[in-house]
C-alpha cells in the first residue's frame, strides 16, 4: 500500500470533478486529497465518500490566486516529510504548469497526463498516449519520491461505487515563499463554458464553416447539448477560430464523452487530438473523409443543414 | 542581453508513427523530422527581442541525437547567433533534458536573462521541461504564453488558462517564457539567411559534459503499441433533402439510447 496525495482544484462549491475520477482508481492505497483555498463542507463530504482520509484546505498569504512558484512553494512545504510516495493532479491549465515545477523542486520523477494507471503492490504504473494519440505507451516512475502524475480530465470517468474512508477535514497555513512573477489581472475569456481539456462534450467546427459567423450554429447546437465548441487546424489556420479553440496535435489533446465533428476531413494531426473520444459523430459533404473511418456515427451532407436539424432534434429531446 | 532558446526536433506532425520492433521506442529510420512547432514561436520571440535590444545575443540549444541538426539549422537560420547541441540518445525523459540543457547554458558562461521554450514538445507532450529547467535555474517561469511586452528589465506576459481567459503576468528577468502557437508570426529562414547560418557555431557536448548520467533517468517508457482501431461506425446518406430530417433523427435516437451518451 502507498501513502498517496491527490491535489484538488476549487471550483466553486465543489473541487474539479477530475480529483473524483482519481479517487476511484485509487481504492487498496491510502489516500489524502488537498487543495489552495477552503474545501466546502458538502465538498468534504463527497471526497470522503469516494475514498479521502484526510481532507487538507491549504492556506496562506498570497496563495488566493495561482501564482507557478507561490503554489509550488506552498506544496513542496505542505507535503515536506509528510512521507507521501505519490502526488496525483487533474492535468489541467493549473496542474500542467504546477506538477513538473514541483516535482523538480523535490528532484523527482513525474508522468504527464496519463489516461489510465493501477497500484499494483502499492507502485505506481501507468499508460500515457504520445505523439499526440499515435500512440500509447507504459510508463514508470523511479528515483527520489514522491513520485508525481497528471492525469487526463475525463479518461478515467467517474467511479461507479463508493469507498468511505473517515475524510477527516484540516486546515493547514503554509508560507507561498518568494514569488517573482506575480498575476496582475484575469482577462476572462469569451467562453463561459467548460474548457475543451475538460468537457464531457464537444462540438467542433473545421475549414467547411467557411467564416468566423458560421460558428453560431454550432454555438447553438452547443447550449443544447451542454457542449464546447472546438475547431480544427484548418479553421484555426484561417482565421474562423482562436487558437484556444483548437483540437489536434498543435492545439489540445480531448477525449470527452461526444465529439461531434462538423465538415472536418480528419487530417492526421487532427484525429491524433480527438480519437480517444468515446463516442463520434462526423458529418461531411465528402464521403471519402478520412474522418469517417473513425467516426462512431457518420452522416454524409452538408453541415448548414444537418446541424441546425440536430440542434432541433436535441432541443425536443432534451426539453 | 544574454537570451538562449531551447529547441526539440520532433517528428513531422503529418507522420504515421509506428512502435519499433520491441515496442521499446517508435520506428525512427523513415520520420521527417521538424523543429517542434511551439518551438518556432520561441525563437521568433528570442529575434524580436534581440532586434530591440543593442547587444543581445540569442543562443540556441538542443538535447538530442546528431544524425540530423534540423531544428539547429532552422533557428540559426531565423537569426539566432550561435547553437548547442548536447548530443544524447532521443528518449531521454524530462528531467535528463532540462538538467543537460541547464549543464549547457552554464557551459556559455553566460548568465541567462531570457530563456525561451516551446510550451511543449509534441513527440512526448509531456510539458515538463519548461518547468523543470526554470526551477534548476531558480528562475520564475511562465507557460503557454500568448502575450508578450517587455520595457527594461519588465516583462508583462498573457499566459492562457482555461476556456481562452489570460493570467496576465508581471516580472523581471531573468525568467523562463514558455511560448504558445499565437504568441508571434514565425519568420521564415531566408536564403541569405542558410547560407549564412553554415558558419555560424555550433558548440558540441556529451551528456557526461553537462553534468547528466543515467542516474538521472526518473521516467521510463515501454510497450509502445498503436492505440486501438475502432470497429467501423455506422454511415448515413443525407445529401438529399427527402433523407436529412429521418437521418438526424436516427443518429440523435442512437446517440441516446445505444451510445448512451445524451
Amino acid at each position: 500500500m502507498s501513502k498517496v496525495l491527490v491535489f484538488a482544484e476549487i471550483q466553486g462549491d465543489d473541487v474539479k470533478s477530475v480529483a473524483y475520477e482519481i479517487l476511484g482508481k485509487l481504492s487498496g492505497q491510502s489516500v489524502d486529497v488537498a487543495a489552495i483555498g477552503s474545501i466546502s463542507a458538502a465538498a468534504a463530504a463527497k471526497l470522503a465518500k469516494h475514498g479521502a482520509e484526510n481532507i487538507h484546505s491549504i492556506k496562506g498569504d498570497k496563495l488566493d490566486q495561482y501564482t507557478p512558484e507561490g503554489w509550488s512553494n506552498a506544496l513542496k512545504n505542505f507535503i515536506g516529510d509528510k512521507g507521501y510516495d505519490y502526488v496525483l493532479a487533474g492535468a489541467t491549465a493549473t496542474g500542467k504548469d504546477l506538477l513538473p515545477r514541483l516535482a523538480g523542486s523535490f528532484d523527482a520523477g513525474m508522468a504527464s497526463e496519463v489516461v489510465n494507471f493501477t497500484f499494483d503492490g502499492g507502485t505506481f504504473a501507468g499508460t500515457r498516449p504520445l505523439f499526440a494519440g499515435k500512440c500509447l505507451a507504459k510508463v514508470e516512475i523511479s528515483g527520489p519520491k514522491p513520485h508525481f502524475v497528471t492525469v487526463r480530465p475525463n479518461a478515467l470517468g467517474m467511479p461507479t461505487s463508493e469507498n468511505a474512508k473517515d475524510g477527516a477535514t484540516n486546515d493547514a497555513t503554509v508560507d507561498a515563499g518568494t514569488i517573482r512573477a506575480f498575476v496582475k489581472e484575469i482577462v476572462k475569456g469569451a467562453s463561459e463554458k467548460l474548457d475543451l481539456t475538460e468537457a464531457n462534450i464537444i462540438v467542433s467546427g473545421g475549414r467547411a464553416m467557411k467564416n468566423a459567423e458560421n460558428f453560431k450554429i454550432l454555438n447553438e447546437l452547443a447550449d443544447v447539448v451542454g457542449a464546447t465548441v472546438g475547431a480544427s487546424r484548418a479553421a484555426v489556420d484561417s482565421g474562423y477560430a482562436p487558437h484556444a479553440m483548437q483540437v489536434g496535435q498543435t492545439g489540445k489533446t480531448v477525449s470527452p464523452s461526444l465529439y461531434i465533428a462538423c465538415g472536418i476531413s480528419g487530417a492526421i494531426q487532427h484525429l491524433a487530438g480527438m480519437r480517444t473520444s468515446k463516442v463520434i459523430v462526423a458529418i461531411n459533404t465528402d464521403p471519402d473523409a478520412p474522418i469517417f473511418t473513425k467516426a462512431d456515427y457518420g452522416i454524409v451532407g452538408d453541415l448548414f443543414e444537418i446541424v441546425p436539424l440536430m440542434t432541433k432534434e436535441f432541443k425536443a429531446l432534451l426539453g | 542581453m544574454n537570451i538562449f532558446v531551447c529547441v526539440k526536433q520532433v517528428p513531422d506532425t503529418e507522420t504515421k508513427v509506428t512502435p519499433n520492433g520491441d515496442g521499446s521506442f517508435i520506428e525512427t529510420s523513415s520520420i521527417k523530422w521538424i523543429m517542434n512547432p511551439y518551438d518556432e514561436f520561441a525563437v521568433e520571440q528570442a529575434l524580436q527581442v534581440k532586434a530591440a535590444n543593442a547587444d543581445s545575443t540569442v543562443t540556441v540549444l538542443r538535447v538530442g541525437g546528431v544524425k540530423d541538426t534540423e531544428a539547429l539549422r532552422t533557428a540559426l537560420a531565423m537569426g539566432a547567433d550561435d547553437a548547442v547541441l548536447v548530443e544524447s540518445a532521443d528518449n531521454l525523459d524530462s528531467y535528463m533534458i532540462a538538467k543537460a540543457l541547464k549543464g549547457a547554458i552554464e557551459k556559455t558562461g553566460k548568465k541567462p536573462d531570457l530563456v525561451f521554450a516551446g510550451k511543449q514538445a509534441i513527440d512526448d507532450d509531456c510539458l515538463q521541461v519548461p518547468q523543470l529547467l526554470a526551477q534548476m535555474l531558480d528562475i520564475p517561469s511562465v507557460s503557454v504564453v500568448v502575450g508578450f511586452e517587455m520595457n527594461g528589465s519588465k516583462l508583462m506576459l498573457k499566459r492562457e488558462i482555461e476556456g481562452g481567459s489570460l493570467e496576465v503576468y508581471e516580472v523581471e528577468t531573468p525568467v523562463l517564457i514558455a511560448a504558445n502557437k499565437g504568441l508571434n508570426t514565425p519568420r521564415y529562414a531566408s536564403l541569405p539567411g542558410i547560407m549564412k547560418a553554415k558558419k555560424k557555431p555550433m558548440a558540441q557536448h556529451s551528456l557526461a559534459d553537462v553534468g547528466v548520467s543515467d542516474s538521472d533517468r526518473r521516467v521510463k517508457y515501454s510497450q509502445f503499441t498503436l492505440p486501438p482501431e475502432k470497429p467501423a461506425g455506422k454511415k448515413f446518406e443525407a445529401m438529399e433533402e427527402g433523407a436529412r430530417a429521418g437521418v438526424v433523427k436516427e443518429v440523435v435516437d442512437l446517440l441516446r439510447n445505444e451510445a448512451k451518451v445524451i
